[in-house]
This record gives C-alpha cells, sequence and structure tokens, in this order.
C-alpha cells in the first residue's frame, strides 16, 4: 500500500483562488473523509490530487503531491501513470455506454493498454471487491445502462479497481443514490480500505461517521476554501476542537 | 381503502383562442408548410415536364448510356435516345471518391479542434471552415481547373503507377486530365468543411463525464477519443458524411469545370472520362431542342430523388446520435 | 505569510518545447535528405516524407518518455494536427490565388462599365462588371424578400407552435437544405418561366435562389429562436398577452440581430450560386435595372462567361469577379459572425 500526502495545495480557477494551503497525509489503509458545505474546496482538492483539476481551462494549482514520497506533478512525470496508481469515482456513475458490463469493469486495462493473464478472473475479483459479482454474473454481456443508479455506481467502483490502484477517490459517490445503495455502497468501502487507501467527499456527516477513520473539516467564508480541522473521526464528531467544526457537525450551518 | 374511493373524472381543459391568436397560427403553419409545398410541387413539375421522355424510355433512361436526338429540318424529333447510366454511374463515383477522401481529414480535424487545439487556434479555425462552407461552388471549380488540376493529375499518376494492377485504378488509354478522380478531389475540398462541422457538433455533445471516467482510468487522450468519443460520435459522422455525399451528387458548376462529359460507362476513376448529372444539364442546356429539355427535367428529377433519399438517411442516422448511448 | 504563486505544472516546460521544436527540425532535415536520396520529388513528396516522419519522431519520443501508449499518444496526436492542416491549405491556397491573379484585373472601369460594347477577350481597361454587381444586388435582395418571411415562419412554427407537422418539417427544411441547385433552376424553368413568362429574367433567377436560401434561414433562425429564454414567453403570456402579440413584441426583438445573421448567411449561401442563373437570367451584358423584363447580368454569371472564354484576358476577367464575390461574402460573414457573438455575450 501507498502513501498520499498533499502539501500547502492550493488551486486557482483563473483570478479566483479556490483553495487554500492544504496539508494532509492519507495513511496506507485508511479511510479519509472530506466534509464540509458547498463551494468549500473540497472536491477541487481531490481532483487536485490525480491531477484532474487540469482539464479545466483556466486551472493553476501550487504545492506538492506525493505518491510514496514521489511529487506527481514533478516535471517528466507521466499523468497517465498517476491515474493509474491514484483511481476516481465520481459523483453520477458514469459507466461506459458502448460496452458491457464486462467491458466496463475491463475497459482501464485496454484503455492504458495493460496485459493482464486471466482477465476472467479479474473481472470477477473486480465486481466481488465492489460486491456487484452476484447481481450480474449472468449477464456481463449486458449493456452497463440496464443496471440501476447505485449497481451501475458500483460497476464504476470495480472498473476503477481492475487497474489496480494504491489509492481510490470518491468524489461524493452516493449523492446520487437512494439510501439502500448508499449503505451497499459504504459496506464496499469498509471492506476495500483493507487493502488500499480511500479518500471520500462527502456532504452526508452520518456517512463520514460511518465509513472513515480520519475526517477533515474544509470551510470557505467568502475566501478561498481552507482546513479547519483534521482529526480522527470520533473525534471531529465527539469532541471538535475549533467552534466551527462543531456548528457544522452538530448542524448549526452548512 | 384508497382504492375504493372513486377518483374524480379528469376535467377537460379548453382553450380557445382569440381571433388574432388563431390567425397567427394560422399564417405560421401556412408559411412552415412551405417546405412541404416546394418540394411537391418540384417533384410534380419535373414529373410531369419529363414524363413523355420516360415514358418512351421506361426502364433504359436509367440503364443504358446513349443520348442522342436526331431532328429533321422541320425541327421534328426523327429518332432520340436518352439514357442516364453513365451519367449516374459519375455522379456516384465522383460523390464517392470525394467522401473517402474528405471523411478522414474532417474527422481528423474535427478531433484536432476538439481535443488538441489551444482556444485561440480553435476559434479562428472554426470561423475559417464556416466561411469555406459559404464560397460558392463556381469558385472551387475555377480553382480546382486552374491550380488543383495539375497537382492532382500528379498524383493520379503516381496512384497509377504503383497501384495500377488494381481494375478501378487503370489508365487505358492513358488519358489524366479531368478524370472523375481530379473531380472527385475538388469536391472531397468542398464538402471538407460541412463534414467537419457535423461531426466537430457532434463530439462537442460527448458527455463530459465519460470523458473524465476515461482519463482517470489512466488513459492518454487518444484512448479516451478511442473509447469515449468515437464510439459516440460514430453515427452522427457517419450523417455527416452522408450529407457531404448529397451535397457532392448535386454539384453541378465545380464538377463541370474539371469533370470530361463522356457518355460511357467508366469505372476507371483516373481515366479523363466520367460523368455526372447536373453537368449534363448544363452541358445540353444550351442547344437543346424543346423534347431533349424535357428529357434534361426528367434527368433532373433523378438526380433530386437520389439526393432525397441521400439526405433522408443522412438525418436519420444523425438522429440516432446519442439515442443509443445514454 | 509569504503569497504562494499560482503554477502551471502540467503546461509543456520550456525544456519540452525545446524538445519539440528540435524533433521538428530534425524531422524537416531527415525529409529533405530522404527526398533527395531516393527517386522521390515535388513538394508533394516533401509534404508527406515530412509528416511521415514527424509523426514517427513524435512517437518515438513518446514511446522513450513513457511507453507505447504515450508514442500511440503522440503519433496519433500529428496525424490529427495534420488533418486540419490539409483542411486549412486549400482555404489558403483558395485565397491566395484569387488575391493575387484577381487583383490585376481590378481597373477603376471595372465599376463604371458594363459589358455592353466589349467581349471578355478585349484588354482590360475596357468593359466592366457594373451589371454583373447590380444584377447580383437585385437577384439578392429579390430573394431576401420572398426567403425571409417563408424562413422565419417556418422557424416560428418549429419554435412557437410546435404544431403535429414539426417532426416533418424539421425533416423537409433539411431535405430542402440538400436539393441540388440546379434542379432549384429546371424547377422554376418548367413551373414558371415556360408556362408562364416565357422569357429570362432576374425575378426567375430569384425564385430559384428563394429556394436554395429558405432552408438556410430557416434553420439559422430555428436556432435562434430556441436560445431565447422560454420564461420570456411564459412572462408575456402572463402579463395577459396574447401568444401573437407576445412572439411580435417580445420574442422576435429579442432574436433581432440572430434573425440578421440568419439573413446575412442566407445572402451568402446564395450570392455565388451560379448553375441556375445560367437557366433562368439570360445573363446580360448591359446594366438592367428592371428584374421582370430581359436578361439580367450577375457575378456568377459573368465569371462563368469569362472563364469559359478562355483566352488570358477572359480570364483575368473571371479572376477578378471571383475577388469580388470572395470580398463580397467576406464581408457578409464578418457581419454575421459579429452579430452572433454580440449576441451571445449581451
Amino acid at each position: 500500500m501507498s502513501s498520499l500526502s498533499a502539501r500547502g495545495i492550493h488551486a486557482w480557477f483563473g483570478k479566483h483562488h479556490a483553495l487554500e494551503d492544504i496539508s494532509l497525509d492519507f495513511a496506507p489503509g485508511t479511510v479519509t473523509a472530506l466534509i464540509g458545505p458547498s463551494g468549500c474546496g473540497k472536491s477541487t482538492f481531490i481532483r487536485t490530487l490525480n491531477r484532474m483539476h487540469e482539464f479545466i481551462p483556466s486551472a493553476a494549482m501550487a504545492g506538492e503531491v506525493l505518491l510514496d514520497g514521489k511529487d506527481v506533478y514533478a516535471p517528466g512525470t507521466d499523468v497517465t501513470k498517476i491515474r493509474l496508481q491514484i483511481g476516481m469515482v465520481f459523483q453520477k456513475p458514469n459507466p461506459f455506454p458502448s460496452m458491457t458490463i464486462g467491458e466496463n469493469v475491463l475497459s482501464g486495462l485496454k484503455l492504458a493498454q495493460l496485459k493482464v493473464d486471466n482477465k476472467d478472473d479479474l473481472l470477477e475479483e473486480c465486481l466481488e471487491r465492489a460486491g456487484l459479482w452476484k447481481e450480474v454474473k449472468d449477464r456481463l454481456g449486458a449493456h452497463g445502462g440496464s443496471l440501476s443508479g447505485g449497481q451501475q455506481q458500483r460497476l464504476c467502483i470495480a472498473r476503477a479497481l481492475a487497474v489496480k490502484p494504491q489509492v481510490l477517490l470518491m468524489d461524493e459517490p452516493c449523492s446520487a443514490l437512494d439510501p439502500g445503495s448508499t449503505l451497499r455502497i459504504e459496506e464496499t468501502i469498509r471492506h476495500l480500505s483493507e487493502s488500499m487507501t480511500i479518500v471520500i467527499v462527502t456532504h452526508n456527516m452520518q456517512q463520514a461517521a460511518r465509513v472513515s477513520d480520519h475526517t477533515a473539516f474544509f470551510l470557505s467564508d467568502g475566501g478561498p476554501g481552507h482546513m479547519v480541522e483534521f482529526a480522527p473521526t470520533n473525534e471531529i464528531f465527539s469532541r471538535p476542537k475549533d467552534k466551527r467544526t462543531e456548528d457544522y457537525v452538530t448542524g448549526r450551518f452548512g | 381503502m384508497l382504492s375504493m374511493t372513486t377518483a374524480p373524472a379528469p376535467r377537460e381543459i379548453t382553450t380557445q383562442p382569440r381571433r388574432s391568436d388563431r390567425i397567427f397560427r394560422r399564417v405560421v403553419t401556412a408559411g412552415g408548410l412551405s417546405s412541404l409545398v416546394i418540394l411537391s410541387l418540384i417533384t410534380i413539375f419535373l414529373a410531369y415536364r419529363g414524363f413523355e421522355v420516360l415514358r418512351q424510355e421506361g426502364l433504359r433512361f436509367i440503364t443504358s448510356s446513349q443520348w442522342s436526338i436526331t431532328t429533321d429540318d422541320a425541327g421534328n424529333v426523327v429518332e432520340s435516345h436518352f439514357g442516364l447510366a453513365a451519367m449516374l454511374v459519375g455522379t456516384i463515383l465522383c460523390a464517392f471518391i470525394a467522401v473517402v477522401i474528405a471523411l478522414p481529414i474532417s474527422v481528423a480535424s474535427a478531433l484536432f479542434l476538439n481535443f488538441y487545439s489551444p482556444q485561440w487556434l480553435k476559434k479562428f479555425l472554426v470561423a475559417v471552415i464556416d466561411m469555406m462552407a459559404a464560397f460558392p461552388s463556381i469558385l472551387f471549380g475555377i480553382w480546382g481547373f486552374l491550380v488543383l488540376m495539375p497537382s492532382a493529375e500528379y498524383w493520379a499518376k503516381i496512384l497509377n503507377h504503383h497501384l495500377g494492377f488494381i481494375p478501378v485504378l487503370k489508365i487505358a488509354p492513358y488519358v489524366v486530365t479531368r478524370s472523375p478522380f481530379v473531380a472527385g478531389v475538388v469536391l472531397a475540398i468542398m464538402i471538407i468543411p460541412i463534414i467537419t462541422s457535423v461531426s466537430r457538433e457532434v463530439f462537442s455533445q460527448t458527455p463530459l463525464d465519460r470523458i473524465q471516467a476515461a482519463y482517470a482510468l489512466g488513459a492518454t487522450r487518444w484512448g479516451m477519443i478511442k473509447a469515449v468519443v468515437l464510439p459516440y460520435g460514430r453515427s452522427g459522422v457517419i450523417g455527416g458524411a452522408m450529407l457531404g455525399l448529397g451535397r457532392a451528387m448535386g454539384e453541378t458548376v465545380a464538377v463541370f469545370t474539371v469533370l470530361n462529359i463522356v457518355f460511357q460507362v467508366n469505372w476507371h476513376i483516373l481515366l479523363g472520362a466520367g460523368g455526372n448529372v447536373a453537368s449534363l444539364i448544363i452541358l445540353k442546356f444550351g442547344e437543346a431542342s424543346p423534347y431533349e429539355i424535357k428529357a434534361l427535367m426528367a434527368a433532373g428529377l433523378v438526380l433530386f430523388i437520389l439526393t432525397l433519399m441521400v439526405n433522408a438517411i443522412a438525418d436519420l442516422i444523425v438522429k440516432k446520435t446519442g439515442k443509443s448511448g445514454r | 505569510m509569504s503569497t504562494v504563486q499560482p503554477t502551471r505544472p502540467w503546461v509543456a516546460t520550456t525544456a519540452d518545447r525545446v524538445r519539440d521544436g528540435l524533433i521538428f527540425v530534425v524531422s524537416i532535415a531527415i525529409s529533405y535528405g530522404l527526398v533527395a536520396a531516393t527517386p522521390l520529388k515535388g513538394k508533394l513528396a516533401y509534404f508527406f516524407t515530412f509528416f511521415a516522419i514527424l509523426t514517427l519522431a513524435n512517437g518515438l519520443n513518446g514511446f522513450l518518455r513513457y511507453g507505447f501508449a504515450a508514442a500511440k499518444d503522440a503519433a496519433i496526436k500529428t496525424l490529427v494536427g495534420v488533418g486540419a492542416l490539409l483542411t486549412v491549405m486549400p482555404i489558403a491556397s483558395i485565397l491566395a490565388t484569387v488575391i493575387s491573379k484577381g487583383y490585376k484585373g481590378i481597373k477603376p472601369n471595372l465599376f463604371t462599365q458594363d459589358m455592353s460594347l466589349a467581349t471578355p477577350t478585349d484588354p482590360l481597361n475596357n468593359g466592366g462588371i457594373l451589371h454583373a454587381i447590380s444584377g447580383t444586388l437585385i437577384l439578392v435582395f429579390l430573394s431576401l424578400i420572398m426567403s425571409v418571411p417563408l424562413g422565419i415562419l417556418t422557424a416560428l412554427y418549429l419554435t412557437e407552435i410546435k404544431g403535429r407537422f414539426s417532426k416533418p418539417i424539421k425533416f423537409l427544411v433539411q431535405a430542402m437544405s440538400g436539393v441540388p441547385s440546379i434542379v432549384a433552376g429546371l424547377f422554376i424553368l418548367s413551373a414558371v418561366l415556360y408556362p408562364i413568362t416565357k422569357g429570362y429574367s432576374g425575378f426567375m433567377g430569384a425564385l430559384a435562389l428563394t429556394i436554395l436560401m429558405i432552408p438556410t434561414v430557416a434553420r439559422t433562425s430555428e436556432e435562434v429562436l430556441n436560445l431565447i429564454p422560454q420564461d420570456l414567453r411564459e412572462a408575456g403570456t402572463a402579463l395577459g398577452g396574447t401568444q401573437w402579440r407576445t412572439v411580435a413584441m417580445i420574442v422576435l426583438p429579442a432574436a433581432r440581430s440572430g434573425l440578421i445573421t440568419a439573413m446575412i448567411l442566407g445572402v451568402a449561401r446564395i450570392a455565388g450560386e451560379t448553375a441556375p442563373l445560367l437557366l433562368l437570367t439570360g445573363g446580360g451584358d448591359k446594366v438592367n435595372g428592371n428584374p421582370f423584363h430581359d436578361p439580367i447580368g450577375s457575378l456568377p454569371y459573368y465569371i462563368w462567361k469569362s472563364f469559359n472564354a478562355g483566352s488570358e484576358e477572359a480570364i483575368t476577367r473571371a479572376w477578378a469577379g471571383l475577388l469580388v464575390l470572395v470580398v463580397l461574402i467576406l464581408i457578409l460573414f464578418t457581419t454575421a459572425r459579429f452579430l452572433s457573438t454580440r449576441k451571445v455575450s449581451r
């Protein structure tokens, strides 16, 4: 398992300073939840971790993201390899529409032109870990779009797992799902954390409390988003050090 | 229980538009139907004028290649043969060559504009390409004849020299000037802007979340395009190519300028002998007798129906884009 | 607290740019050597050798740095760029040719005389295109006043009435935009010229051009009207306006500059249209201000006639005519673009 740390991350969109000086260590094999009101820069932050931030034309950043001690923004880095090691699951399930369930899971191998000895085993393993195998094993040839929203999201998790990432970033993975599917995904997250590092952005504080080991609270008070507090999850929810964190987790604002 | 209560009968909502609105709606509807009226009138009038020739020639009108008319001194028709086969083959051949050349170039430039080009360059190129689509065909024709033809002939000779063993690339007798290939190249240049804009349009509609999903899986730009953009845009691109095909088949002046019209079916694309229904009409119109004019009307009808069919297929295919993959 | 400067580490560094530049230069050198050493010759040989080598070199660079997938990506990037270049090259060539050959024919008398006392093969200081310019203006004006109402009504039907014919009409407009211009010409010939007027005139040409212009106006107008927010219409209706008043006083004024763009694009579409004019207008050589009687000249007809006359003077005349036509279309197009960007920014 790899360690991931962010050192003094800033992010800009054009002139707009969106994120200020975030430093965070993600310990191997843990789940870190990022919470905070909308617009506080949580999503921007995790998108800097796997270099998805740079797809916005006006984007800029500062700071370092260290994966196993190496800066992912160092000149001469192959960005596709970084994204292979740091997988991502998005807010809305986004299986590739033209591919079947099986092809979707293995699409990462094709995209990155990786060779694998036994595709069927990998397929089963990934779907199993994503908690979807039992539901789809008889219809791997069906189109991804034929699944329910929750199943599609687990398909996307399986797809991210197939390229064997060290770290998995999840950007509000349950916000488009019903409570039942949300629970299934949370179970999946707990299972996965045994073998990888997970960073999850969530609006749902109960979810953060249920799945994470550490929680970081982000806030933007008009200016750029910054991190107010980072601590073990039970501390954040039982005895936060900062007044603003307390206000937020007790539901007084946000 | 809920199901026991009788649901109230739905009330009907009626609107009685005011008189001004009724008139407005009628006028707009009438104007909206103008396209239907015009297209029907075109069919009716061309069929009516061409009917005599179509009846006399029957199926030979599209299967034979002979086009001749003999009149006596008083101007009465003694003997006439009207067959469009060579022209139809030529029309389809030239248009097909044009699409084969234009399609890969258009798709490449559409991909460049959407996924590779810097913003300022994209804006400029889009303006230039859109403007090119508005250039008149006579400009392409004269430019094609005076500027492009010499180089096109040079390419034709190279093609023939190295690939002459392929039947369609044979040149016998050795005449390379004004061949269907040259006409096809000119037409290709004319339809590249059309196919490029349609492709650019469908590529730009690719859902952003799928693009990001591919990148997040470690895809290179090309990997992303192959996995997401091309499957998504495929039917749109094919539809765009059909639109280009339709435009190429109906093109008149540009083809007439560069093509050597010969009344004989010719499949050898590098040989300087071809046909084109629209060019035939321009070629024969000047000295045509009233009876031959009727034959030209019938030829126009055939061309009209041909382009209508191609456009209908294009429309169907373009509409399918995006429906398949959401 | 020290201020942190925004950086963009993903943008190519100077080293990257130098490397790309070197690859470019080396590719030029290699292709030059290759063309010199082999029996290949000509501009085309340079062009293709260069791009083949550039593609390979970029691919190799990608391979050495990041591996196979990157190699493919770099090679495709080059190929796609070549595609874009091939798309733009003809435009550059066409514009360059028209300007370089056409300016020789631009003489003062070109704009003050017609061809009634000159033939295309005469020296260039005799005769001009006054008849052609005036004829084209008349033709365009007539087509404009016939096609704009029909085109905009069609667009209004599709966006405001949305009646049961919407789908077929959308299809028919699309089909109409594919009608070959020669067919439009034949249709007017068979339906109006032979049975009714029995003589060439500008009006006949304008009728054919109208058929070609309607779909352009209708489709552009439809796009523009679709951009007008629905709340604007609802606001109008909620204030008690009838649909007719809402459309006339709110929707159409809001879309005004877009509709002007639609008209201009329509004019650009037909200004250079040649084939139907050859059948219908007769192409007179002297200025004719009456579009309903007698042949009328037009720029495309003049270009066509001069080009077919074949002598050096005549061909220069054709290029000069093309230059005037292209400048006209460029002006129309730039105006349309200017108006449409203004509409977006507002």
